[in-house]
């Protein structure tokens, strides 16, 4: 016996490797999709998440909330959609256009203790850009509740 | 009338372009009729002075940028006369239109090079791919002509301009778009070769080696624009992270992947004459990638620390395009493939088979990128929105990443075609125990995750092992690709040892201090002396002005801002960073609390200097062997010269 393949079979074991290949790199994509996927919830929503998983957190930073505790780098705030409101704890720089009345979403998971713990505040930081989330939320008529609600 | 003029001759370009289209598709398709040798005859100078006519027009609108000429609607809203000339001059592609623009001139160009040039090829093939590439640039002109004209008139004209987004005011990302779109270029010129090729039956190594050169070049221009990018997003974004799985970075990513993959089996093809319907593939892939990578940018469909415009018709054109030149380009292939002949064998244990594994592995980790930035929108159908970040892909992406960089350490050393794993023994013993070594040590000295401990240990086996296919040969001798290849793959194990130390033993301290306050981090000192306003030509900051020694060394001093530019209006960071020989400090200022307090954000990184130098590395790396590729074709060329010459004598 040769040891190199026919040329007709050696074509077909480098197709047969290369699709198995890609259909193992697709299966194990979309199930690892599904486990690390972070998901997006509005205030009204969290209640459904998962304590602990890595989640998104969207709405409206209500005025007179920030507060700034004794550490000078802890700040807690209130996140609202119109219907619920969110308590939040953030530790670190926050973006200069992180202000009281803005929208924001914050990285981060479920306490026990039903706070929700930002890892990262992503602010609308011009004029151009803004989470994808926040801008639909900019056209829904969520917004102008959530105004309506905090004055 | 200067910017009529740069729209005139987009226009004349545009029109060359379907010249080009339409007789270098009839004369490769009649090939010998007396008609198509007189169409043929027009193809190469139809590439030529399009290019030039492009270039003319992307000058004009430099000139329209640098003297400010606000009745432009383009310059109006994306300059301003305070900005810095340098500036003014960058932002004529610091926009979608005049990136649009500098993308078809650069193309262009290319095209005119090649028809300029390329002689090697049956001249059919030439045709058809100068066709091809005018059938490419024909969409880009129909999208810059009919949505997003850059010459575009304001009347009447304001009296100042918008300003560019402050965040592109710098020196680094003026260039960085450019970069990555000569590497999304090259791999449209390695399109049109693969179309050219599939169009005429001409699947040979000779087309494998006229290529090369391009796939080569905008491999380079993709290295150095990730690399370039990754370090932009360290230092601007002030976030201490240096690669974010963003959609613009895969963006730009999963071409890279594409054309490291396609750079390897073109290798394969042009040596061996093995591969062949595969090359083609990948060349269709490769394309494919840096449209749906151009797309993902400039459509702004998926929300991104980098996206800058939101457009939904643009991106609707894009995608036409896309599923026009892709979806042609796999109809092609399809209706072709089986007359691509097989080529050479060979066996498993051999630099082929090593090179299939490379790029089996290098097209999984594609896949998964690609599915990973697409997720988000496919779950946005069913109205469920998602983000998608490390924890998906850097585990994923490992499982194939890692055991590629294994298969990266002993291929090289593999003869083509055939060879016994008796042979290698010993090279592969060595880098074996050396990653064995490394994995014990590491794993005895400090607490890390299993990801950094298998990349530190694999990066230092894979370090030595790149230099492996030179010992027992003469350096002189060596030719300069094999230099290239060396070069390239020690870049790799460098860059990943950055990553793997970084990830495993940076610190972090995040306090609150008042000025006289010393903060410690890693073997670091920080002292606070002072924190004042300062103020640059179109910015006011505040700078905290900062005294740090290292281990007791001598005092550095450290400036790290807050800026609030005005026009538009936009904060950002300005981190200081101190480099060391193994490591850098990155420090960064925040806001002030009520009690007069400064919130300062210290990294100490160990290496992480290293993932840049590696990029580099690789960019090096492809430089080398591309000189070593366009030298060696050019004494060809010079040497077939003279014996014309010589035959020229004999016979007069």
């Amino acid at each position: 016996m040769n040891t190199t393949i026919k040329p007709k079979h050696q074509r077909l074991v480098l197709l047969v490797v290369a699709v198995i290949a890609m259909i193992g790199a697709t299966l194990l994509a979309i199930v690892a999709l599904r486990d690390q996927a972070s998901y997006f919830y509005l205030p009204s929503e969290i209640g459904a998440a998962e304590t602990g998983r890595d989640i998104r957190l969207g709405g409206m930073v209500e005025h007179g909330s920030i507060v700034t505790q004794e550490d000078g780098i802890t700040i807690h705030f209130i996140v609202g959609d119109g219907e619920a409101r969110q308590p939040v704890s953030f530790t670190g720089i926050a973006p200069a256009l992180f202000v009281e009345g803005s929208g924001v979403v914050a990285e981060g998971s479920m306490a026990a203790d039903g706070t929700f713990m930002a890892s990262n505040l992503l602010a609308k930081h011009d004029e151009n850009y803004m989470p994808r989330e926040l801008a639909e939320l900019d056209t829904d008529e969520v917004r102008a509740q959530i105004e309506a609600t905090l004055q | 009338m200067i910017a009529e003029f740069g729209l005139v001759a987009l226009w004349l370009a545009a029109a060359l372009a379907g010249l080009q289209l339409l007789a270098g598709f009839l004369a490769a398709r009649d090939g010998g009729s007396a008609t198509a040798e007189g169409l043929a005859l027009l193809v190469r100078p139809a590439a030529v002075v399009q290019a030039l006519l492009c270039i003319a027009s992307f000058l004009t609108l430099i000139y329209l940028f640098a003297v400010t000429d606000l009745s432009v609607k383009l310059v109006a809203t994306s300059s301003h006369s305070d900005k810095p000339m340098i500036f003014k001059i960058a932002g004529a592609w610091g926009q979608h239109e005049g990136s649009m623009l500098l993308w078809v001139t650069v193309m262009a160009a290319s095209g005119g090079l090649i028809a300029l040039i390329e002689r090697r090829l049956p001249e059919r093939t030439m045709l058809a791919t100068l066709a091809a590439q005018a059938f490419v640039g024909l969409g880009f002109y129909a999208f810059l002509l009919f949505s997003s004209n850059p010459f575009e008139r304001l009347n009447p004209a304001p009296a100042e301009g918008a300003g560019l987004n402050p965040l592109l005011q710098d020196i680094g990302l003026a260039f960085h778009p450019p970069t990555l779109y000569f590497g999304y270029v090259g791999l449209s010129v390695a399109f049109s070769f693969v179309v050219g090729a599939l169009l005429t039956r001409q699947v040979t190594p000779e087309f494998a080696r006229v290529m090369r050169p391009w796939v080569l070049g905008a491999w380079i221009f993709l290295t150095i624009g990730i690399t370039a990018g990754s370090y932009w997003a360290y230092y601007e974004l002030g976030w201490g992270g240096w690669w974010f799985w963003d959609p613009v970075e895969n963006a730009s990513l999963m071409p890279w992947l594409a054309a490291t993959a396609l750079l390897h089996s073109a290798s394969v093809l042009a040596a061996r004459d093995a591969l062949r319907a595969w090359t083609v593939m990948l060349g269709v892939v490769a394309f494919s990638m840096s449209m749906v990578g151009t797309f993902l940018v400039r459509s702004g469909i998926l929300t991104s620390v980098h996206a800058f415009a939101v457009d939904p018709e643009r991106g609707s054109f894009i995608l036409a395009l896309l599923t026009l030149y892709i979806g042609g380009a796999l109809v092609l292939f399809a209706l072709r493939a089986n007359t691509v002949a097989e080529g050479e064998r060979f066996s498993i244990m051999s630099r082929e088979g090593a090179l299939v594994i490379n790029n089996v592995a290098l097209s999984a980790i594609l896949g998964i990128v690609l599915l990973g930035t697409l997720y988000p929108l496919l779950t946005e159908a069913f109205d469920v929105r998602v983000s998608v970040g490390p924890p998906y892909f850097n585990p994923v992406g490992a499982i194939f990443f890692l055991p590629m960089l294994a298969v990266l350490a002993v291929g090289p050393l593999l003869r083509w075609r055939k060879d016994s794993f008796a042979r290698i023994k010993l090279p592969v013993a060595i880098v074996g125990a050396v990653f064995v070594a490394v994995l014990v040590l590491v794993l005895a000295l400090a607490d890390i995750g299993i990801l950094p401990l298998l990349g530190l240990a694999l990066s230092v086996a894979v370090a030595i092992a790149s230099f492996q296919p030179m010992m027992g040969r003469s350096l002189r001798r060596l030719p300069l690709a094999v230099w290239g290849m060396v070069i390239a793959h020690f870049g790799v194990a460098v860059a990943l040892f950055g990553m793997a130390s970084d990830t495993a033993f940076q610190q972090e301290r995040l306090v609150a201090a008042n000025v006289g306050d010393v903060v410690e981090v890693g073997s670091w000192e920080a002292r606070l002396d002072a924190v004042t306003p300062v103020s640059g030509p179109n910015w006011t900051a505040i700078e905290a002005r900062m005294k740090l020694s290292y281990d007791g060394g001598a005092e550095r001093e450290a400036r790290p801002q807050a800026r609030s530019f005005w026009s538009p209006p936009q904060e950002t960071s300005e981190v200081a960073l101190l480099t060391r020989w193994n490591g850098q400090l990155y420090v960064a200022i925040g806001n002030q609390a009520q009690d007069g307090r400064w919130q300062l954000r210290l990294w100490w990184k160990p290496f992480v200097t290293f993932i840049w130098y590696g990029g580099l590395l690789i960019a090096l790396g492809g430089v080398l062997a591309l000189i070593g590729r366009v030298a060696t074709d050019v004494r060809r060329r010079v040497a077939a010269g003279k014996i014309a010459q010589r035959k020229a004598e004999e016979a007069s």
